[in-house]
This record gives structure tokens, sequence and C-alpha cells, in this order.
């Protein structure tokens, strides 16, 4: 161990998980940063579910190893651990209240902190009077928010949601994300897992990207887009193009609708474009660099592992 | 430990809040109790018509003696059958008793007429029956000379008295008898609490696994404290449930009794219908159970009847709680996988009940030695004192063997409950055994 660990909240080294006759995670390893919204991308079937079984104990890797603060994981991680499964599950017939109590306990609670803890999230969320209900006379939305609040009562310094949106109508989801924030603000890690790019672009620093157990991409949001960049630009205007403009090496990929969108090479600078447009006297509206979007990342290269 | 603990807390306290449970355990007592009354209710009800009966016996055979009884009342007439016959035709009378004289005062059998278009019940029949023999054997003793008292003292009532000839223990002949039923009753209980709360077990795993909550719980503690915190909830309900129908039982009995009059002597009553000498005997009979019962070895009997529920309970239940994490919303694959867990529970409760008429068969010696049929057979044999030996051979392998089997289950669990979709079958348990963690 090297003396960054402890800036990691977790971190996997060549971790390997092989089920009955496929190897479901195949040398894996990646950091989370203390503090980070992390984001866990993959298709279905990629492994992610595997990889969040061995780090939330409920398996063990067959090889490597995982480290949560800086220590391998043991017995008493889980209680450090919040984890909200894709599936999520309640008991139906128990009431909110007694259900929250006794997840928080299995977490190490003690009865006391717990109803302090529960209390203050239920009023946040404002369903303090849902203690007596029984989760089957509730809404999947609002069932979807005890869940989370069973997965985050504890405290817990890393917090691994999957799909935390998913089923949620937009108020409600804006919710959540507003409490991963807060979360974050307090110096909760969270691993977030999910197909939604556009969410992983909006809230996630880093993400690894994987595919039949391996890791395809592993870095920043921003590096990596940056990487992946195709040198494009877009130009909004008014009024109409002189026909004799020269662009400068770029090459037109479109003219719709008052965009132009040009396409460079690497190393081009947008310089020699953009002083040329404001030659030609027409009214610029906007002029931005196109970066690719995660989605468009994220087919491509799994598309190319695929094949 | 501790999160077993809490597991177990609320495995017993959503069970026993439970209205269900609540009422089922109040009122199946109570149940019982009607059940009962309903059943000697209809035992002890004959025919209900009132009926009237002609007697006719001029040889004054029954010596115008003849108790009417219930629903049947006799009167005596020497009107002559013509007569009598008019009278039924008119819905006077119900029926003719015609009793020819007897002639041969040794014959062995005598024939009498009922004349009527409507058939006696069958206890009117009896009564009938006896009544008439019993004036026939006063009207033979005084032919023959015979005093009753002389005739009383050739009935002798043979009984065997055990002695033990190297164990120095006080037996008798009702040993046996109390042993037996006290052997059938436990092992035919245990065989229903171990079905009834195994079962319970297993459908509570399969609830965890269905709603899904079962990764937010093994993310929290291991599959195994999981387990056992369920096995062990499950079992206390158990033994609450027991622990309330024992206390209830004689109080409802006795409320009941006071409240509505159903006490023994409102019950039809053997001791009533035997003559004064039988009911004695009878009576010494029933005071020689309870000493019997009494002189049990209690101390013995009763810390070994639960040691062997208990450790039936686990290996059991445990064997349901791994079917449970195998089978998902398809209830009847759980059926075809139980079925190989309870043959050993139904082959030894039918052991248990040979074991009761021969406690010492090699078959019952040896299953009450074997693990799993051992839960059922060895309680059987504990009132009928089996060798020290025995029981050490059977405690110590119970104990073994449950603790593999729990062990067994619980790898059978921790794969099962996170298995959607694929298909439990036998070979497939068998390999979720060895997988790794």
């Amino acid at each position: 161990m090297n003396n960054e660990k402890p800036m990691n909240v977790l971190s996997l080294q060549n971790v390997v998980k092989t089920y009955a006759n496929h190897r479901a995670v195949n040398d894996v390893s990646f950091d989370v940063k203390k503090g980070t919204i992390f984001g866990l991308l993959g298709p279905n079937g990629a492994g992610k579910t595997s990889l969040i079984r061995i780090i939330t104990t409920i398996t063990a890797a067959d090889s490597g190893q995982v480290y949560l603060n800086g220590q391998p994981l043991n017995r008493l991680h889980p209680n450090d651990i919040g984890y909200m499964p894709e599936e999520r599950g309640l008991y139906k017939k128990m009431k909110v209240g007694e259900q929250l109590l006794y997840l928080a306990q299995l977490k190490g609670l003690s009865s006391k902190d717990a109803k302090v803890k529960l209390r203050h999230w239920l009023e946040k969320f404002e369903i303090l009077n849902w203690w007596d209900k029984k989760i089957s006379d509730l809404s999947k939305g609002m069932s979807q928010k005890v869940q989370f609040i069973a997965t985050v009562v504890h405290d817990p310094s890393l917090i691994i949601l999957d799909e935390p949106f998913s089923g949620l109508d937009p108020i409600n989801a804006n919710l959540i994300k507003d409490e991963i924030f807060q979360l974050k603000e307090k110096g909760a890690s969270i691993l977030f897992s999910t197909h939604r790019m556009e969410q992983v672009e909006e809230i996630c620093e880093d993400i690894v990207l994987i595919n039949h157990g391996k890791i395809l991409l592993y870095g920043g949001v921003a590096n990596i887009k940056n990487e992946f960049k195709e040198h494009k630009f877009s130009v909004k205007y008014e009024g109409s193009l002189p026909e004799s403009l020269n662009f400068g090496g770029y090459e037109i990929v479109s003219n719709h609708a008052n965009e132009l969108i040009f396409k460079g090479q690497s190393g081009q600078t947008s310089i020699q474009l953009l002083k040329n447009l404001l030659d030609s006297n027409v009214n610029i509206m906007s002029f931005n660099e196109i970066l690719p979007s995660l989605n468009e990342i994220f087919i491509k290269k799994v598309e190319t592992s695929n094949e | 430990m501790n999160k077993i603990w809490l597991v177990t807390q609320r495995e017993y306290l959503t069970r026993v809040t439970n209205k269900t449970f609540i009422l089922t355990t109040l009122l199946a007592p109570l149940g019982i109790l009607v059940f009962m009354a309903a059943v000697v209710l209809v035992m002890s009800t004959g025919s209900d018509k009132a009926k009237i009966i002609n007697v006719y016996d001029p040889s004054g055979l029954l010596q115008n003696e003849f108790k009417s009884r219930d629903n049947l009342t006799f009167k005596f007439s020497n009107e002559s059958m013509d007569a009598q016959k008019v009278l039924y035709k008119e819905k006077k009378i119900n029926g003719i008793l015609e009793l020819p004289p007897l002639t041969d005062s040794l014959a062995k059998s005598y024939v009498y007429k009922y004349h009527s278009d409507d058939q006696l019940a069958m206890d009117e029949n009896f009564a009938i029956e006896s009544a008439i023999g019993k004036k026939i054997r006063d009207f033979k003793l005084k032919k023959l000379n015979i005093d009753a008292k002389t005739l009383e003292n050739l009935d002798t009532d043979v009984q065997a008295e055990p002695v033990t000839i190297l164990e120095d223990k006080k037996i008798s002949s009702i040993t046996t008898i109390v042993s037996s039923a006290l052997g059938g009753i436990v092992g035919y209980a245990m065989f229903f609490i171990i079905l009834f709360y195994g079962m319970q077990v297993m459908r509570s795993v399969m609830e965890e696994k269905i709603n899904r909550i079962i990764e937010v719980l093994i993310s929290s503690l291991k599959p195994f404290e999981l387990m056992m915190g369920k096995v062990l909830g499950v079992g206390l309900v158990g033994l609450t449930q027991i622990g309330i129908w024992l206390i209830l039982m004689p109080i409802i009995y006795f409320i009941g009794a006071a409240l509505f009059g159903i006490n023994t002597e409102a019950m039809p009553n053997p001791v009533n219908d035997m003559n004064p000498e039988v009911a004695l005997t009878f009576q010494s009979k029933a005071s020689q159970i309870f000493l019997e019962l009494r002189s049990m070895n209690w101390w013995f009997i009763l810390p070994l009847t639960l040691f062997y529920f208990l450790a039936g309970y686990f290996a059991y239940s445990a064997l349901f709680a791994a079917i449970g994490s195998a089978v998902g919303e398809d209830i009847n694959d759980a059926n075809s996988l139980t079925f190989p867990i309870m043959m050993p529970l139904i082959f030894s409760i039918y052991i248990g009940f040979s074991a009761v008429n021969a406690p010492d068969s090699s078959l019952a010696v040896w299953s009450s030695m074997i693990p799993l049929l051992s839960s059922i057979v060895m309680p059987v044999r504990l009132p009928f004192d089996p060798p020290w030996w025995q029981i050490g051979i059977s405690v110590v392998s119970l104990i073994i063997f449950t603790i593999f089997l729990v062990w067994l289950a619980a790898r059978i669990y921790r794969v099962g409950i996170l298995m959607y979709g694929k298909k439990a079958t036998f070979k497939e348990l068998s390999k979720w055994i060895f997988y790794k963690d």
C-alpha cells in the first residue's frame, strides 16, 4: 500500500471473480476518491452487480484486494457501507418506522441512536407521519424514499446506489439527487451504478466503464470527454453566410437552421475560423466546442469491445 | 451474535403481534374444547323420538318390571295381540314387545318378537336385550337353586404384576399402558410441531427472497446469521404458542365446565354404565394411572424431550430454510423439494408408533439412535426407560448431525437467496454447497 491510500474511500486491486463457468469480474482495479461521486457503468450483465456484491461483502473475490478507507475489507465494514440495490425490497407488512429501525440496527446503530437519526431523516423528507404506515400502503415512489433512508441512516462513508432514480417521478428524482449532493458535501462518497448516461454526466466526477467483467474506460468525466472529442465546433448565427467564406481548413459537417457544425484536426486551433467568421459580417449568437456525450462514448466503447 | 439476536427479535415480534397468531393461539384451545364437546354430544345422542312400547308378557317373565329409559316408555298389557295391533294402527303405541314363555330353564338362546313397522335404534335394541337377559339370568338362578353371591365368587379378576430382576424399580401392569400413551402423544406432537414451525421458517425465507429485501439484509449481516436468527425466532414463537396452550387449556376447560356445565358427570361416563365392581376397579385403575404418571422420572423425561424437540426443530427447520432459499415465486417447486425432507419425518412417526408397542425392538432401538429419526423416536421411548448408553449415543449423534445439517443448509441458503430464475433441483443444490463465498 502506498501513502495515497487514505485519500481513497474504496480501492480495488486486480479483483477477479469467477462463477461456475464464466468470469464475472476480470482483473478490475479502480479507486474511488473520498468525497466524490463515482459512476460504475456498463451494459446489462457486464459484472456491475458482481462487483457491488464483492464490495458489500455479500460475496468474496477469488483473488485481488478490496480496501475500504485503506483497510482490507473485514466483517465490520458492512456497517460503514450503505447499499441500495436496483431491485428494491422492503417487508411489505411491516410498518415504516419498525422496518427502518430494524435495518438501522442491523447496520450497527443502537436503538436510541437509530431513532434520533430516523426522526431527522423522516422530518427532512416530510414523512414523519408515515412511521406507523405499512409499506404495502405506500406508493412505489414513497417506498423508494423509505429505501433511501434505510441506505443512508447509519452515516456510511461509502454509499452504493444502483439505479437510484429508476421508478421515480422527476420531483422525487430531484429530491434524491439533492440529497446525494448534500451527502457528498458532508464527506460521504457515492458509488453510483446506472445506464442513464445523462445522469452520470450531471452527477459523477469519475467513472469506470466495464463490459464482460473488464475495464474499458476509467478516469474523470471531463478527461474522458476530452480524450474522445472529435474537434467539432458549433456556430449559431443570424443572417446569411457569404459563399466565399474561408473556413481555415475546417470541414463543414452540416449547415442547418442557422447552425453550422465544423470538424477539424487534432492540434488545430479555432482562432482562424472564429476570425474569418467575425469578418464575414454575420451576427454570431454562439460558438461552442462539441464534446461527445458519455452516452456516445459508452456505446462506441461497448460496441468495439463486443466485436 | 448481536445481529442474530436482532433477527430473532424481529421474527418473534412480527409473528406474536400478528392478529392471526393471537387469534389462533387463543382460539385453538377453545376450538378443541368445542370440538370435543360436539363429539361428546353427537356420541351421546341416541334416537330422540319418544316411543311408547307395549310389553306382552303372558308368562310373567319380566315380573311386570321393565324400566322405561330416556325416550322409551314400556307399558305392560295383557290384552290379546290382535287388540294391541289395533292400538298400533290407531297410532297410540309405537310397537309391541312379545315375550314368549321360557320353556327350557337351561335354554342357551331366547327369541322375543318386536312388532312394528319401524325398527328400533341400536341402543334401544341393546337396552331391551340386556334387560331381558338379566331377568332370564335371575330366573335361571332361581330354578337351579344357585345363590347369586356364590356365583359372583366364581369370577376371578386376573392381572399380571411385572417384577424387575436386575434393576431396582417399581413397575405395574399400568406402566406399559401409560408409557405407550405418553410416548404416542409426545411423538405425534413433536411431528406436528416440527413440521408446522419448519414450514414457517421456509415461508419466511421465501418471503424475503421474493420481496427482494434479501440483498439489503445480507449487505448488513452474514446469511448464516440471518438464517439462524430466523430459526431461533420462529422456534421461540413455537415455544410461546405451546406454552400459552398448556396454560390456557386447563383454564378454559374449568371455565367451560363452570359456565356451561360441561362436567364429567354430564359426559357419558364409562363408569356409570358398568356394574359397581367393575367401576370400582376402573376407578382404582384411574388412580393407578395418576400414581404411575407421578412416579415417572419427569426430571429425566422432560429435559430430554425438550432437547430432542429443539435439536429436531433446528435440523429440520434449517433444511426447510435451505429449500425456501432455493425456490422463488413458484410454490410448486417448494412442494417437490420439501418431500424428501418430509420423508424421514413421516418415517419416524411410523417407527414411533411401532416403538409404542415394542419399545425395545431393534427397529425402535436403532432408529432412536439415528439422527433425524431419533428426534421423534427417542422421545417416544423415553417413558420406557431406555438404557443410558442408547440415550448417550442418540444425544451425541443428534447434536453432531444437527450442527452438520445447519452448516450444510447455511451453505445452500447463502447461494440460494441470491439465485433468481434458475430452477432449483437437488443436483443444483448440491453444487451450491461447494460454491466459494
